[in-house]
């Protein structure tokens, strides 16, 4: 008998913690439920880097902080045909955005930077510069949530959401029942 | 003749966040230079001030998902300083130690299996798409299992004293907000035998790996450093909690030792180097140029006088006997050195459930207000360092992290150099396999690259070759 071709999932983590990655593991032992019926395909947890072919889902963690975020961001859309913004950071900014607003400062950015690499008290900077090579990806101005950058197609709420929604909503999305989330599962954290 | 070329490995997978890689090949295609960047950036130290005290423990977390409970528990440290609380109530202090032996073992189950193991199970060189914990899954199920499950029973433990699995609230500046029900240490107890068996398993599976791999084990980006750690006051025994700052040189002599961690300004200085937004830490005493030093699991078997857990110490033991005299500086036994520290979680773990303070009602202590407090803990990928300063409102004024991956900052860029001049160097065609083998040297350390940008940013892995005028001529990052 031959097997049902499997459902290709790809993830990325941008500006996150990797806890919603972690989350996706707290599926535990589901996890081998679902390696029968999906292939992951480009995502920090294998060795697959960009996109070889399409993906049915992406899933994103985090939102953008840097140009290469966004870089990968588009080309997740381009690639998949639903995607998915998973937890706070991804939806709304999270933690990363709290360096767009800080009080009392036109420039949160740069003190940000300063704080960091120049005037910290600990420090030793032979350059008095902030870290500057080409190698490093060139910072946005603000955090920017996912759906500013790219449309979305759903959105799975939590820091970290629990790994029993995200199994809900795959296993619901790959078998064509996904209706929305229960009032229960529907936490901000 | 050929050019010179820089390539790229982009993102670095299968560790946790964000890193790239660029070597640099000269004409005659010698490794030039190579590096580890981080690459994102978040400002934490500056963003947090003005937040109230209470909240840091919680906020500090969401730099790493991976150990926010370290992150959780070395700021809670900090502000027990500052709430004047020198001692917490015995319940309090066990519930975090049962909450972090939690960590420490899922964490190091998680890198063990779930990203390192494709390496070692199926080769460095094995095609891409085979080295993932998907694939250990098909190919190995019953060792895919027992990571799954023991994974599962380290985040259980946290979810039962910090109230979730990732980012919970448990401890409070000078205590904790709940103790351990009979229930669920029964549930714990149930199992906790067949997570000792397990362990045991898994020390032998990585101990078996290590000598069978001898040669390549004592070769491969294996270098002599220094190392620190906190160790116990007073007998210097491993205690991942809580401790003395003890740092040894590559000898195995004494740099400092039992030194009240609130005094770590006065050993470290942070370097800033234009290419990296990870900083560069060094020994104050013994200078920028040879004064870096490594953490860690390895680094940690290096440093303490013996375990308090029979199983774990018997474990050690053999772990450093193999070196023969001295210190094991071979950094893929990092590996072997994680499963042992799991087997001595377990065995913590058991010891706490059987105690009696878990169900006390005493959660915590309070005293006389104080403006700063630092707090360090051996996290699963070595020392971290909290600092805070908090005025009469409650706001932070100030706050410096340094977090276990930015101090193995310089080790890893040296793993990556020493990696890429062996495989890369006077090579014509740079393959993946090639690519995946720095990579391996980089997964040894466990960087967690999401704490390493609280700096600054994220941190994908990605290789490039320039030529020698700066020239990109290849950039790769490691997908081929
Ligand atoms: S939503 Fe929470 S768990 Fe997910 S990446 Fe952001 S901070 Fe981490």
């Amino acid at each position: 008998m031959s097997e049902p071709p499997r459902a290709r999932i790809a993830t990325a983590s941008l500006a996150g913690c990797f806890g919603c990655h972690m989350a996706i593991l707290d599926m535990d032992e589901r996890l081998i439920e679902l390696t029968k019926l999906v292939e992951i395909d480009r995502s920090p947890l294998t060795d697959i880097k960009s996109f070889t072919r399409r993906a049915d889902i992406g899933i994103i963690e985090g939102g953008c902080c840097n140009e290469e975020n966004v870089h990968v961001l588009r080309d997740f859309r381009r690639n998949c045909d639903v995607l998915i913004a998973l937890g706070q950071c991804a939806i709304m900014g999270g933690l990363p955005a709290m360096r767009n607003a800080i009080m009392h400062s036109d420039e949160p950015l740069r003190e940000c930077l300063e704080e960091a690499f120049i005037s910290g008290r600990n420090i030793r900077n032979t350059t008095h510069n902030i870290p500057n090579d080409p190698a490093l990806p060139l910072l946005l101005d603000e955090v920017y949530a996912c759906s500013e950058v790219v449309e979305i197609d759903y959105q799975i709420p939590g820091c970290a959401p629990s790994g029993d929604i995200i199994f809900d909503t795959l296993s619901r999305l790959l078998t064509g029942r996904f209706r929305g989330f229960g009032r229960d599962m529907i936490k901000f954290d | 003749m050929a050019e010179p070329r820089l390539i790229e490995i982009s993102p670095v997978t299968r560790v946790e966040g964000h890193g790239k890689v660029t070597i640099h090949l000269d004409a005659e295609g010698q490794v030039d230079e190579a590096r580890l960047h981080i690459v994102e950036f978040r400002g934490f130290e500056r963003f947090i001030r003005g937040r109230l005290l209470w909240e840091v423990p919680v906020i500090v977390q969401r730099l790493c998902g991976i150990c926010p409970v370290s992150h959780h528990l070395a700021a809670a440290k900090a502000m027990d300083q500052i709430v004047g609380v020198d001692e917490l109530p015995p319940t309090a202090e066990k519930m975090r130690r049962l909450m972090h032996y939690g960590q420490v073992m899922q964490s190091h189950v998680l890198h063990f299996f779930h990203l390192a193991a494709p390496d070692l199970l199926f080769g460095f060189g094995a095609p891409a798409d085979r080295r993932n914990i998907f694939e250990v899954l098909r190919q190995e199920p019953e060792l895919g299992r027992r990571a799954i499950l023991m994974r599962k029973f380290g985040q259980e433990i946290i979810e039962a004293t910090a109230g979730k699995k990732v980012h919970g609230t448990g401890a409070i500046p000078g205590g904790i907000n709940r103790n351990l029900s009979l229930e669920t240490r029964d549930g714990f107890l149930a199992r906790i035998d067949e997570m000792q068996d397990w362990a045991l398993d898994a020390v032998a599976l990585a101990r078996d790996y290590t000598m069978s791999h001898a040669t390549l084990v004592d070769s491969f980006a294996a270098f002599p450093s220094s190392y620190m750690s906190l160790v116990r006051g007073g007998d210097g025994a491993l205690d991942l909690y809580h401790g003395n700052l003890r740092a040894l040189d590559a000898s195995g002599s004494t740099i400092f030792d039992q030194l009240d961690y609130t005094r770590y300004m006065d050993v470290l200085v942070e370097d800033v180097r234009p290419w990296s937004y990870m900083k560069f830490p060094y020994i104050r005493d013994i200078g920028a140029q040879t004064g870096w030093y490594r953490v860690g699991p390895l680094a940690r078997m290096n440093t303490v006088g013996f375990i308090d857990t029979p199983l774990a110490n018997a474990a050690r033991t053999e772990l450093l006997a193999g070196d023969g005299e001295g210190l094991n500086h071979a950094i893929l036994g990092n590996h072997w050195a994680r499963m042992v520290e799991v087997l001595h979680c377990v065995e913590k773990i058991r010891e706490l459930l059987h105690d009696p303070d878990l169900q006390g009602t005493d959660l915590k202590a309070t005293g006389e207000r104080r403006q700063s407090g630092i707090g360090v803990i051996e996290a699963p990928r070595g020392n971290l360092i909290h600092h805070y300063e908090v005025d009469e409102n409650d706001q932070v004024t100030y706050c410096n992290l340094i977090v276990s991956t930015t101090h193995n900052n310089e080790g890893l860029n040296r793993a990556v150099r020493d990696v890429a001049v062996k495989q890369l160097s006077g090579q014509a065609q740079i393959t993946e396999g090639m690519l995946n083998h720095i990579e391996v040297a980089i997964r040894a350390y466990d960087p967690c690259l999401s704490c390493a940008t609280h700096a600054l940013g994220q941190m994908p892995l990605q290789v490039e070759l320039y030529d020698a005028g700066g020239g990109l001529l290849d950039a790769r990052n490691t997908s081929g």
